[in-house]
């Protein structure tokens, strides 16, 4: 079952010329089409403005199509009548872990979501003990944000989301802004979201480390998907990733150069072990 | 350099006073305030100042750290004081040029500054029993009456809260662009006043771009996790008035009727 | 130019209840020329430690050395050491303040007191050597992309011709592409300035590419201080302080204990291509 649904999305945005007035429109997103299945961890990666963020938030109705259609379930993102029960459905996680936590104790921040949607008090509290515990964060609800490393921000951010009742979470490059620390600690509390509570994962970056352990990969480039596959499927073609300015995990880049000198290895080689074993064979 | 602010900042420990209600501390606040210009003759100080001993003993806020606090209010307290030694009229006891000193003017000035102190004390004490988060909802739930005529109340408690929480942060960013910028050779600390007010230009624009930045990304995150405004928002914590809160409305009636008699029973 | 710290301690807060012990006995000598990552984790003091060789903190205790002179001595020039160490912090376009990109550039060589053809000439050399060309001198910083920011903000501190570059995390935020063409460019300044660099980095496979000295810290004190492959040695030491070797020194490391006649002592995907090429192809004759 399809949980998001993207049809010919096209996004445009006007420029402005000295003067202020309007010069032309740039297309970010250039005719995308993308269906998500429910429960599915999805990484879509991409440079630095190659649209992938825009997308994004076409999936929360924070930006509305210029022309195609978003649906999240029976959703049109463009109902006005239904934008608030997307953004419940489709919560999202923004890059820098400052400028997404709004209250000054943990735990009231991820109340927030749930005190605007109008949750009965009683039921509040247990929503945030959940979420809290979810993301591992429980020890640290009385705390200030401030006094939280940029790892446990993001994991407070998740769980903030997490409270809502979700049926999906877009990541918008969580880890951009962490440190090697944080990052893994986001993205495995991610990945646990999505295998215990069944959560469908949208996952930006252009980290590669941390697609690997996705169920699809989708890259894109100046607006439009140009690759979309299993890891194994996208990590075969290094040259065509390299081309849209995006890189691979060492490992792969190795496999990759020694296949090229006549070692016999498969395509899309993604971990340490697969590596070893099959030169030991 | 900049992180000598005490004044508005939440002590953390348990007390008594910590659990009141926010709203009862505010007009706590208000009522003693208005206690100290009623008060007038040493009796009324003195009893203004024990009561307020009292409450700060039952804080467990340790009195060192709330006269820290004092240290910003100085120059306001000498600049009172000296203009009530100076330019009071009455008997001279010591005069230099056009500068003397008067028995009155040294008395109102004694009573002026205890009154300044006990003023900024007490209300020093609110902030340092009350999280911010506690004191923007008392002030939600006490000013609500304003809705009916139309002032937007929650969002000012939310302006509030928000800009309580983003204060450290652009602080921080500050301290790091003023680094930044000193190690492109500027100088912030030589010169008059107007190169002084200069060197800050590359340090101020960076700032507020970034502060815009952050309140545009903090005004999406908002939208995407569903605020719109006050209506129809619950509370994980909603305040609730206990026995204890409306006891100690009942002290501090009390207390300014008490002042209110002293001060008619002993006319100065 | 040398850069010389003799057992330098700087305690944040001092007087409160919890003082935090950013350096810890902190000796080491920097010296001419030389290309330096400096790792450790968020907290390990590697920020506290750049911020003592530009004079921009100052040691609870110990004392820092540029070219022999002490500079916490009254007459030496803290306007000097500045110059002469650029520091670049983490975000460097965070600092970008004026209306277009050359006078931006221009504002450190001015602090310096130039002549104004002096300044000039500097903003557009280092402009040059971060690679961007006349058509970006009027444009407005805050219109261009992340990564030509980025190279306004460092150029902004080349301008002022320093012996040492120091670099916070320059790629943070990049994209695989954009960290690249950072990286190249100071392995280029590097090679073709003489310039000492000095770069706080995360990334090990960075560090393994580009860097000939590797300081390790850890709670404020000095861990390794080594070539990379030296220091790679010692990976599993790393781990506990939170850091890794590159993914390839792991790939070695598996392959010799499945019995292979394997030199751990590959840093990059390049070394290990060649080492385990070596092998497959006398296993195949």
């Amino acid at each position: 079952m399809n949980l998001i649904k993207i049809a010919k999305l096209i996004f445009e945005y006007a420029k402005y010329g000295e003067d202020g007035s309007v010069v032309g429109t740039s297309r970010a997103i250039d005719n995308v089409s993308i269906d998500i299945e429910k429960g599915s961890f999805v990484a879509v990666l991409g440079h630095n403005g190659s649209g992938k963020s825009t997308l994004a938030k076409h999936l929360n109705a924070i930006l509305l199509p210029t022309e195609g259609t978003v649906w999240i379930g029976e959703d049109d993102t463009k109902n006005p009548d239904a934008l608030w029960d997307i953004r419940q459905r489709a919560g999202m996680v923004f890059q820098n872990p400052d400028n997404q936590i709004i209250a000054n104790v943990v735990e009231e921040d991820v109340a927030f979501g749930p005190e605007n949607i109008g949750v009965p008090t009683r039921d509040i509290w247990r929503r945030v003990d959940e979420s809290l515990k979810a993301v591992g964060m429980t020890a640290f609800r009385k705390k200030s944000p401030n006094k939280l490393s940029g790892g446990q921000k993001q994991r407070v951010a998740i769980a903030g989301v997490m409270a809502m009742k979700p049926d999906c979470i877009i990541l918008d490059e969580p880890t951009a802004m962490l440190d090697p620390h944080g990052r893994e600690d986001v993205i495995r509390t991610v990945h646990e979201l999505n295998k215990q509570e069944n959560i469908t994962v949208v996952l930006i970056t252009h980290y590669m480390e941390e697609v690997i352990d996705a169920d699809r990969i989708i890259v894109m480039d100046e607006g439009k998907v140009v690759m979309d596959g299993t890891p194994k499927e996208i990590f075969s073609k290094v040259d065509q990733l390299k081309k849209y300015r995006l890189d691979v995990p060492q490992v792969t880049e190795l496999a990759y150069e020694l296949k090229k000198e006549g070692v016999p290895l498969e395509d899309g080689i993604l971990t340490i072990e697969e590596l070893v074993d099959a030169l030991c064979q | 350099m900049l992180r000598d602010i005490t004044i508005g900042q939440y002590y953390a420990v348990e007390s008594p006073i910590h659990r009141l209600d926010p709203r009862v501390k505010l007009a706590g606040t208000l009522l003693y305030i208005v206690s100290l210009f009623v008060a007038e003759g040493i009796i009324c100080y003195l009893l203004a100042a024990v009561f307020l001993g009292l409450v700060v003993r039952l804080s467990k806020v340790p009195l060192k750290y709330m006269v820290r606090g004092l240290k910003s209010i100085v120059f306001l307290l000498l600049l009172s004081v000296s203009f009530n030694i100076f330019l009071t009229e009455g008997r001279v006891i010591f005069q230099v040029g056009f500068l003397r000193i008067t028995v009155e003017g040294l008395v109102i000035a004694a009573f002026m500054a205890v009154r300044l102190i006990l003023l900024i004390l007490g209300s020093t004490l609110m902030t340092l029993t009350t999280t911010p988060n506690n004191l923007t909802d008392g002030l939600e739930k006490s000013l609500g009456f304003l809705n009916k005529i139309h002032v937007p109340v929650h969002d000012m408690a939310m302006m509030m809260s928000i800009a309580l929480r983003f204060i450290p942060i652009l602080i921080e960013e500050t301290d790091k662009i003023m680094k930044a910028q000193m190690a492109r050779g500027a100088d912030f600390e030589s010169g008059n006043i107007i190169k002084k007010a200069k060197a800050m230009v590359p340090l101020l624009v960076p700032l507020f771009v970034s502060a815009f930045r952050r309140a545009s990304d903090l005004a999406m995150a908002m939208e995407a996790r569903c605020y719109h405004g006050g209506e129809g928002r619950t509370k994980m914590k909603p305040l609730h008035y206990n026995g204890r809160d409306l006891m100690v409305y009942g002290i501090l009636i009390v207390y300014l009727a008490v002042m209110i008699g002293l001060r008619i029973a002993m006319p100065v | 130019m040398s850069i010389k710290l003799e057992h330098v301690n700087y305690i944040y807060e001092p007087d409160t209840a919890f003082p935090v012990h950013a350096t810890d006995d902190v000796s080491l000598e920097i010296h001419d020329g030389e290309f330096i990552a400096l790792i450790g984790h968020t907290g390990s003091g590697k920020s506290t430690l750049i911020q003592h060789l530009n004079g921009l903190i100052h040691p609870t205790s110990g004392t820092i050395y540029y070219n022999g002179k002490n500079i916490a001595d009254a007459d030496f020039s803290m306007k000097e050491l500045r110059s002469k160490v650029g520091l670049v912090f983490q975000y460097p376009e965070h600092q970008l303040f004026e209306m277009d990109v050359f006078t931006d550039v221009c504002f450190g060589p001015k602090n310096l007191g130039l002549s104004e053809e002096e300044i000039e000439q500097r903003a557009k050399d280092a402009l040059e050597m971060v690679g961007l060309d006349e058509s970006y001198y009027k444009q407005s910083p805050f219109e261009l992309s992340g990564g030509q920011k980025r190279r306004v903000a460092i150029a902004g501190v080349l301008a002022m011709k320093p012996e040492v570059l120091i670099l916070d995390e320059p790629t943070a935020g990049l994209d695989p592409k954009g960290r690249d063409e950072i990286l190249d460019q100071v392995a280029w300044l590097h090679k073709n300035s003489h310039m000492t660099i000095i770069l706080v980095s995360h990334s090990m496979e960075d560090v393994a590419r580009y860097a000939q000295r590797l300081i390790v810290m850890n709670k404020g004190k000095v861990m390794f201080d080594a070539t990379p492959v030296e220091v790679f040695r010692h990976y599993k030491e790393l781990e506990t302080m939170g850091l890794a070797a590159p993914q390839v020194t792991y790939i070695a490391h598996a392959l010799k204990e499945h019995g292979l006649d394997i030199n751990t002592d590959v840093t990059t995907v390049e070394e290990a291509k060649k080492e385990i090429l070596r092998l497959w192809r006398q296993r195949t004759c």
